[in-house]
């Protein structure tokens, strides 16, 4: 089944940040922030996408991202049906490619897949005329995470321009971290990077424009306007980048660590948080953090993504 | 009574033969499947002629390291299969590595391939033995029956020897046994789980990296056991700079090393893997363009004894996966001659004699084979190929068995026009 014919570059669906231009970042972030609803209010409910199906085939344990793509398509009216692959024919033993092709027989508008293999997507994008939504494939990218940390800076600062962004944590294994290393250097921000050197390697400098390796973080979050920490995977590392107990001392965030940033510096997540491994409690829950403010706007950007490759 | 097959004339072509410094515009005489002579207007009466006007006309081709996966994977590759790619390919001999199943580690499946060869395949077909039994990196296979039974060299390919003591006693038989020590490089601790070069674009794709230093200490560690052992210890497919250099080095030291690089690894870099195609991931990783660099200056300085291809059939299916998921390895023997001319001699890093000796006496040096040279005498296998015919690979029409070639579509100029094996044509260009 060819994708909708429509002029937006994500006809073909949203495999990477990378390959998407500033414009096109631009315009969804915009029309993310008119699907925003008021505080305390829910989600308005559009009937753009009625009448068509999405798939949300989910081959990683996810709940927030799982949930926010299933409400953004049914705000836009959307039928969504979720597969977890642990109950599919995957565990059968059958091939991602006839997975897929199984459930492209049936007619679907469009999948959203997370997988634990980098490329995953890209590898499926090549081989079936479906628009494929990135939800997340492996060590790779986490688009639409990139998209809505970009949109909960943007609502506490007037720009991505001239920010200095701090990220913390197991950069060689994050998907988010990518996204949002991508999208940030496409707007012109600093990128200072931190963590063990086993889990920040030096060629990450080289992933983007403008961005710094640092190893202590001190030094890191000084004078920065946002700090990102990132979930540290145990389940991605395959040896311990440092004894056991050490990680915390030397890249957990603590409150001390925020008098560094520059004032009114918010701290984000992407969630789920490790209270004591990566962050103390007292900063994720501190007025500085943003974390239910990442959750919140997840939805809005998933009903723009959604919108932008089906309507 | 003669048979005529094993009789041919071959006309009007540029003969090089590098083993005896001749590059000139010759016919090439074989006779009971030996060459008789070369020179020009050679006359012989109720010999089939085949016309090689306009063509390089060299001793056959050997590609000394392919996998022919038979013994026990025959979905992907057969001996039959795989010689007829190599035919196709401009390849009148071939060494198969032993990772088949059962692995070649006794006389038994050594003379099964022996036997199997000369019953099905259109080329020579020569097994290498494994270094230790099940190439498990433990005890030393039967070096010594395997040798009887017609090996011509030893390697653990893709599953290296990482116990030094071990290779260390290999490598005192096989240089009692005069044969080579082939080691695939590569440090398995360093490079557990990973799927491309690891540098910058393993970081961006999020794809575990294999450094260099993994190929690295391993060609460090058998050269320094070839100088305590005296054994010939030759490089597999050798992809990094530091490789290159640490073997350069040990030649002027005069440590009996020699190596042998690939055609993919000369033709791309890690650059290709952006869309996470399966078709390029192999072992050693396509790595970077200072590595490849490296490789061409290698080739130039005549540290570089041989190209092989590390032809690694794989069926479909497998190469169908999540790229983590894949295994390694490509298919070459067909694309071998058009890459090695479109990379290094159509733009002059060497010249086509310099070609014919990476093909022929490079590696029958290597291998101690009385082949790769068009001395009378010689055995009657001849490479003919072309510097100007333009040329498309389809890798739906390849003679092998698997398809999982990066080359299919790529444009070539030049390439095999025709292979004579024991003076009989064995593929003919259409």
């Amino acid at each position: 089944m060819p994708a909708q014919s429509s002029s937006s570059p994500l006809a073909a669906g949203l495999l990477d940040l990378e390959s998407l231009d500033r414009n096109e970042i631009q315009a969804i972030l915009d029309r993310a922030r008119f699907f925003k609803p008021p505080p305390n209010e829910t989600y308005r409910r559009f009937e753009t996408l009625r009448g068509k199906t999405i798939v949300n085939l989910f081959f990683e344990a996810s709940t927030r991202t799982r949930v926010s793509f299933e409400i953004a398509a049914k705000r836009l009216g959307a039928d969504t049906i979720s597969i977890a692959a642990q109950q599919s024919s995957v565990s059968k033993g059958e091939s991602l490619v006839d997975t897929l092709n199984t459930l492209v027989a049936m007619r679907p508008n469009a999948v959203v897949m997370r997988h634990s293999a980098s490329g995953a997507p890209h590898f499926l994008a090549r081989h079936l005329q479906i628009p494929i939504v990135n939800a997340g494939d492996g060590t790779h990218e986490h688009p639409t995470q990139g998209l809505l940390d970009a949109l909960t800076i943007l609502d506490r600062r007037n720009s991505l321009e001239d920010l200095r962004v701090v990220i913390i944590g197991d950069i060689a294994h994050s998907r988010v971290a990518r996204s949002d290393i991508h999208l940030l250097s496409k707007f012109g921000a600093d990128i200072v990077l931190c963590g063990p050197p086993s889990l920040v390697p030096a060629e990450l400098a080289d992933l983007a424009p403008g961005i710094r390796i640092a190893y202590d973080m001190k030094e890191a979050i000084r004078d920065v306007d946002v700090i990102m920490m990132l979930r540290v995977q145990l389940e991605r590392q395959h040896e311990a980048p440092m004894a056991a107990g050490e990680y915390f001392r030397f890249f957990g965030l603590q409150l001390e660590h925020l008098a560094l940033a520059r004032p009114e510096a918010i701290v984000m997540h992407p969630g789920p948080i490790n209270r004591g491994r990566e962050l103390s409690s007292d900063v994720a829950d501190s007025q500085s953090s943003a974390i239910l403010n990442q959750v919140e706007n997840g939805v809005a950007v998933r009903m723009a993504v959604l919108e932008r490759i089906l309507a | 009574m003669k048979s005529v097959v094993n009789c041919l004339l071959i006309t009007g072509g540029r003969a090089i033969d590098p083993a005896s410094h001749f590059d000139a515009s010759a016919d090439v005489l074989i006779r009971d499947g030996k060459i008789e002579a070369v020179g020009t207007g050679l006359k012989a009466e109720g010999i089939p002629v085949l016309d090689a006007t306009g063509a390089i006309v060299a001793p056959g081709f050997i590609d000394m390291h392919v996998h022919l996966r038979e013994p026990g994977m025959e979905h992907a590759e057969t001996i039959e299969t795989g010689a007829r790619a190599a035919a196709a390919g401009g390849f009148t001999t071939i060494c198969c590595m032993p990772n088949t199943s059962p692995v070649n580690d006794s006389a038994t499946v050594t003379s099964y391939i022996v036997q199997r060869a000369r019953e099905v395949a259109a080329i020579n077909v020569f097994p290498i033995g494994a270094i230790t039994r099940g190439s498990k990196g433990e005890e030393l296979a039967a070096i010594g029956s395997m040798r009887e039974a017609g090996i011509v060299a030893i390697s653990d390919d893709g599953r290296p020897v990482m116990n030094a003591r071990v290779m260390r006693r290999a490598m005192e038989l096989a240089r009692a046994l005069n044969i080579p020590v082939i080691d695939h490089c590569e440090d398995l601790n360093l490079s557990a789980g990973g799927d491309m070069n690891e540098g910058a674009e393993s970081v961006r794709l999020g794809l575990r990296g294999i450094p260099s230093a993994s190929e690295d200490v391993m060609v460090a560690r058998d050269l320094l056991l070839a100088e305590l052992t005296g054994a010939s210890f030759h490089v597999a497919h050798l992809s990094t700079s530091r490789s290159m250099a640490m073997v350069a080095f040990a030649k002027s030291r005069g440590i009996p090393v020699s190596c042998e690089i690939t055609p993919h690894h000369f033709a791309l870099t890690d650059h290709e893997l952006c869309h996470y195609d399966s078709n390029y991931k192999m072992k050693p990783p396509l790595r970077q363009s200072r590595d490849v660099e490296s490789i061409i200056e290698g080739v130039r300085n005549g540290t570089v004894d041989a190209i092989a291809t590390d032809h690694a059939p794989h069926p479909g299916d497998e190469k169908m996966q999540e790229f983590e998921r894949c295994p390694f390895g490509i298919t070459g023997l067909e694309t071998a001659i058009g890459l090695t001319l479109a990379e290094l001699v159509h733009p002059g890093h060497i010249t086509v004699g310099r070609m014919v000796e990476l093909f022929t006496s490079g590696p029958a040096g290597v291998l101690r084979m009385d082949r790769g040279s068009l001395k009378p005498g010689s055995p009657g296998d001849v490479t003919v190929f072309d510097l100007t015919k333009e040329w498309t690979f389809d890798v739906r029409q390849s003679h092998s068995k698997s398809r999982n070639s990066p080359f299919s579509g790529r444009r070539f100029t030049g390439g095999p026009v025709a292979t004579v094996v024991g003076g009989g044509i064995v593929w003919q260009r259409e």
